[in-house]
């Protein structure tokens, strides 16, 4: 298919971004690496007046430690963050995840800013945002930033806090130095979105786990943090017996849809098997 | 199996090598000819829009508002060409009395499927053609959907088609007591020890071609010239001359590099009419391209069938009988041969076996879906599924094992010619053969031992063995065959040879290849017969110009009647050179004897001329034999005189995790038995990519429409297409059993895979569950099927769980509607 017309701009710098945003109000659409937003165009399920690219813009691909963080640019596409050796060092749940997520040739153009932005429900990179404590840094009219907790950041279905006129620019990870990790995504066919897919990363002491964050991907609206899970996990040899009934919580109070790869019952059940997985996975890499 | 080029220099056999294909040349260094990619002066490009409404009246349509649309040259509703665009071909119609309530390619005065196309913009560019869509009005005033098949043959219900009086649009029987081919079925069933009964649903499938289909026409004269992305040019210019009243010579049809069709390209689209109405219309070349969503809305589907099979036996396992009655889904309309689709099947689904008595019935069904027609196999996977599914139920109902059940059953090699209860003569096989070889290459026993030792450890991922030994009817047709099924044309295929002054060979062939190989391997049959180097061989095809004559490319006819039409032209090449020789060589033809591309004397070496010497001589034409033709070039046109039965056996072991439902396949062999092996790169080839869309039907794909007959699966985001990650490692092997109804002992390979693997999967998915009381699961055997399968089994509780699980799946089989 072939979108309806639209002007195109490519800035050079933020700043010129905002400006443009400022503009256009709601008829405009930034454009990252396509991925979600051509489709989505090509479908005719949106025609925005203007696309602003923001692929000319070097500082927003960058990757780098500041202090107890990673700071990873929106614009740093999937494979630039797979295979990062600070990512890998610091936040081993992302790169987990990113094996998992599309094919390469797609990981070669999408960002991690698009995918977080784009807040698919059943898209990998949200679960891993939570379960690492992410924080997401906007920049809005004039140039002001703030930054956004990963748990505040998704909002709905497609929805984020970064509104009209704003620029998701950078993502904050505090760094899980020594956390093991392991991204358990279940599909039908290899290039498919995640019919549940569960983010485990944990700490371990020995044995046994001493820390854990858990999060879900397509187990509602947006992606949900196991807390339960979590609680339960502490202190709980990495065992098949240890693990198995912390795993069943994890589809306390989730809402996941129902569509032709499973209802909510199949999901929910799937939840909890995926759980006790990824989490045995994780202690055990 | 490696590929290779290297031939030692003396002269080789070319039959047998795994060549690479010389069409990959061009196909891949982007050098190919795809319709989409020709421009012509002053062509325009084409939209259609599409009613969003699987069924209703269109109260008003007006396109004006698209003609005010910059860049737009002309748009129009079907009321613009009701007068002249006839009906949509079925040139099968399977019953005297089957119902054909006509197939408009412009929707007039009533949509029958969401998708159906109700009025086209041209525009100068494709943008401009697709943004003015927007701008046609259309009222519809909603009709019920017609969507479950059953509900469409109660009293009662919708009509798909006013001007009919049910949504039957036939009814078709096969009794083999009635036909002299067998015993009768009641009898069998009231002597019956054993009987098996089952349901079995074949979802809708969509031929997931990499090619949309793309049309682009030029009015010429008096008539046109059609490009289109088909399989059957010279069938496209017959009908398009006949649907839209053009004389048959002023159409002349191409078909390009195409990029697959799987069936999907065999039937007058409505979008080639419509390009051609437009086209005409206006005087200006007209292009139209679908996109991959219309691909799947509005292209035909295929299977779609109820199957409700029994079989009945002796307690020993012999069988005595089989009654089939099939529900099937035509969709909206009658395509080219809609009706005929389950007829394809109906003559096999006794297999490979010797069933004393056979009866089998159809029902066709209209609905608001897209019509269905031929997909790969088409009929034969829905029969070989369902006889390969139900000798599994009956081999559990027995307690046999299935392979011994099959065995006890089986035509044995020697039994051959043997005339199947369905009335089929089969020439040769060798069921024992492939059987014994496929048992092996997977590694039988070894698989069995692993299954026994996760029962008996309760593993959570469950191992089960399916097995799958078929047969097909392919090499379409015999021409008296077909007239005996009412099929609108007949068999055979055509070719012609030329030869040209410098000993270089072109071959004119009637088939219409689109991505098979086959200017390959018709190259090689055609350099070791003429003994002339496969390079200096042209195959020509695809244009109703230059290859006037021919039937094209479906159910694997291309070589078992195409490839023996070349044969017999080259022969005829042959026997006119050799008189030139016996001229030039002062010899009686008699003493000639043809080798290696050279006549010589026989007992008198040193004395010989090749066929590039002959073909310059007659090229000249200065000394030729008195009276004879200044010309060797030859033709042929051969009717077949059977169907080909390729046949084999695949195994597969599926995982099945009971946790999830999910099913992962951990071994598949096949042994495939395709008679003299021409290629055998090409036929791993056919396999492969067969086997892909076999495994796809029963693990992955359909198509699926919710309540208000919206399709659901229009993108391949939720179309599931599975690709190679998801396919499991190949393990094929042959064995060679020539066919004894051609002279280059030559079967049908490019449904094997696909008719043959299907049932093979769902018998492992059956099979890993079975000690549940689980009997089947409805394809797509998605995880969330089988997970369910699973808890409604009660786990461990056995016998009564089967009846609930039956029931499950029954009740819920409309789910993922
Ligand atoms: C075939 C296919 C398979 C895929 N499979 C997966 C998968 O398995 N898992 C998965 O997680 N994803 C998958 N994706 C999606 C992929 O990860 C996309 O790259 C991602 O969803 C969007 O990233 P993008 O850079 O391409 O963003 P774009 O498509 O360019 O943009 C997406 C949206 O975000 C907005 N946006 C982008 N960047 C910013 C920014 N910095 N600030 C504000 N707004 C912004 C855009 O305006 C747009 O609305 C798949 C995509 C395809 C095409």
């Amino acid at each position: 298919m072939i979108p309806a017309p639209f002007d195109y701009l490519a800035p050079e710098s933020v700043e010129e971004v905002l400006a443009a945003l400022a503009e256009s109000g709601d008829d405009a659409k930034v454009l990252a690496g396509g991925q979600s937003l051509l489709p989505v165009l090509r479908l005719r399920l949106n025609a925005p007046e203007k696309i602003i690219d923001i692929g000319r813009i070097p500082a927003l691909r960058e990757i780098h430690e500041d202090g107890e963080y990673l700071a990873i640019g929106a614009m740093a596409t999937h494979d630039d963050v797979l295979h990062n050796a600070l990512v890998t060092e610091h936040a081993l749940l992302l790169h987990k995840t990113l094996v998992e997520v599309a094919d390469p040739q797609i990981r070669h153009r999408g960002t991690v800013g698009g995918a977080l932005v784009h807040a698919d429900p059943a898209g990998d990179l949200g679960a891993a945002a939570l379960a690492l404590d992410a924080e997401l840094v906007i920049a809005g009219p004039g140039g002001a930033t703030r930054t956004v907790a990963a748990k505040d950041f998704f909002v709905d279905i497609f929805e984020t806090a970064v509104q009209d006129g704003e620029l998701l620019t950078q993502i904050r990870i505090p760094k899980h130095t020594g956390w093991r990790a392991h991204y358990e995504k279940f599909v039908r066919v290899a290039h498919q979105w995640a019919i549940v897919a569960v983010a485990a990363t944990v700490r371990m002491d020995g044995g046994t786990i001493s820390e854990a964050r858990v999060a879900l991907t397509n187990m509602g609206s947006t992606p949900v943090r196991a807390a339960s899970v979590e609680r339960a996990l502490v202190g709980k040899p990495a065992t098949d017996d240890g693990v198995r009934e912390a795993a069943t919580l994890a589809a306390e109070g989730t809402s996941p849809p129902s569509d032709l790869n499973g209802d909510a019952a199949y999901r929910k059940h799937l939840a909890g098997v995926l759980t006790r997985r990824a989490v045995l996975a994780a202690a055990g890499e | 199996m490696t590929a290779t080029d290297e031939r030692p220099a003396e002269q080789a056999h070319e039959i047998g090598t795994s060549r690479t294909r010389k069409e990959d040349q061009h196909l891949i260094t982007g050098h190919s000819t795809w319709v989409d990619n020709m421009v012509l002066p002053g062509m325009v490009h084409l939209a259609i829009l599409r009613s969003p409404m699987a069924h209703a009246k269109i109260t008003s349509i007006d396109a004006s508002g698209a003609r005010k649309y910059p860049g737009v040259v002309a748009a129009f509703t079907g009321a613009d060409f009701a007068d002249t665009q006839g009906n949509l071909p079925c040139a099968w119609p399977v019953t005297p009395d089957m119902v054909n309530p006509g197939a408009p390619s412009l929707a007039v005065e009533q949509v029958n499927f969401a998708g159906d196309a109700v009025a086209v913009v041209a525009a100068r560019t494709k943008a401009e053609a697709v943004d003015a869509l927007e701008s046609i009005e259309v009222e519809y005033d909603p009709l019920p959907p017609v969507l479950d098949l059953e509900a469409a043959l109660a009293d009662g219900s919708t009509l798909v088609h006013p001007n009919t009086t049910s949504n039957k649009c036939y009814t078709w029987v096969f009794d083999s007591a009635d036909a002299g081919s067998g015993a009768s079925m009641d009898d069998a069933r009231r002597d019956a020890e054993v009987t098996v009964t089952r349901r079995f649903i074949q979802q809708r499938l969509s031929p997931s071609y990499m090619e949309p289909r793309s049309t682009l026409v030029q009015p010429v004269d008096q008539g046109v010239t059609i490009w289109s992305s088909t399989q059957i040019p010279h069938i496209l210019r017959t009908m398009l001359a006949l649907t839209l009243g053009i004389p048959e010579h002023k159409v002349r049809a191409i078909a390009p590099d195409v990029g697959g069709g799987f069936g999907g390209k065999i039937t007058i689209t409505p979008e080639e009419v419509i390009t051609t109405l437009v086209a005409r219309r206006l005087g200006k070349p007209a292009k139209y391209t679908e996109t991959r969503s219309e691909t799947l809305e509005a292209a035909h589907h295929g299977r779609a069938q109820i199957q409700d099979i029994t079989i009945t036996a002796k307690q020993d396992g012999t069988v005595t009988g089989l009654d089939v009655h099939l529900t099937a889904d035509l969709g909206a309309y009658l395509r080219l041969i809609t009706p005929g689709i389950p007829l394809l099947g109906a003559f096999m689904y006794p297999g490979i076996y010797k069933f004393p008595a056979y009866h089998l019935s159809c029902d066709g069904v209209f609905t608001t879906k897209v019509p269905t027609d031929a997909y790969r196999g088409a009929g034969r996977p829905e029969a070989t599924f369902a006889i390969e599914r139900i000798m599994d139920e009956l081999a559990a109902e027995l307690k046999m094992d299935p392979l011994a059940l099959r065995r006890k059953n089986w035509i044995a090699h020697e039994e051959f010619p043997f005339t199947t209860v369905a009335g089929l003569t089969y020439d040769t096989g060798n069921y024992e053969a492939a059987t014994d070889k496929a048992v092996e290459l997977v590694g039988w026993e070894d698989l069995r031992a692993e299954q026994a030792r996760r029962r008996e450890a309760k593993d959570p991922v469950q191992l089960g063995l399916g097995v799958s030994t078929f047969t097909e009817m392919c090499g379409i047709a015999p021409s008296r065959v077909l007239g005996s099924l009412s099929f609108g044309s007949g068999g055979w295929e055509n070719a012609s040879i030329r030869m040209l002054p410098t000993g270089k060979v072109e071959v004119v062939t009637g088939i219409s290849p689109h991505g098979q190989g086959h200017e390959t391997g018709f190259s090689q049959i055609v350099a070791d017969r003429l003994g002339i180097p496969f390079d200096d061989i042209e195959i020509i095809h695809g244009d109703t110009q230059s290859s006037p004559k021919g039937l094209d490319t479906y159910g694997s006819r291309s070589l078992s009647v195409g490839g023996i039409a070349v044969v017999k032209a080259v022969d005829k090449v042959i026997e006119k050179a050799r008189r030139v020789a016996a001229h030039m060589l002062e010899a009686s033809q008699d003493d000639l004897e043809f080798e290696a591309g050279s006549f010589s004397v026989k007992g008198a070496p040193g004395s010989s001329v090749s066929l590039p010497e002959i073909a310059f001589a007659v090229f000249v034409a200065h000394d030729l034999p008195d009276g004879m033709e200044p010309s060797l070039n030859s033709e042929a046109t051969y009717d077949p005189v059977n169907f080909s039965f390729p046949h084999g056996t695949h195994l597969c072991a599926t995982e099945v995790d009971t946790e999830t439902g999910r099913v992962k396949i951990l071994k598949y062999a096949c042994v495939d038995d395709v008679g003299t092996p021409i290629n055998p790169l090409l036929i791993d080839g056919q396999v492969h990519g067969g086997l892909a869309q076999g495994i796809a039907q029963a693990l992955y794909e359909e198509a699926v429409y919710d309540d208000a007959g919206n399709l659901v699966t229009g993108t391949f985001v939720d179309y599931t297409l599975p690709a190679a990650p998801d396919l499991p490692n190949f393990l094929t092997d042959r064995t060679v059993t020539p066919s004894t109804d051609n002279p280059l002992g030559v079967k049908g390979v490019g449904e094997a895979g696909t008719i043959a693997s299907t049932p093979a999967v769902v018998n492992a998915i059956v099979d890993a569950l079975r000690p549940l009381g689980i009997n089947n699961i409805q394809m797509p055997c998605t995880p969330e099927r089988v997970w369910r399968a699973i808890q409604s089994s009660g786990a461990n509780d056995q016998g009564s769980a089967a009846a609930s699980t039956q029931e499950h799946f029954d009740s819920t089989e409309g789910d993922a509607q």
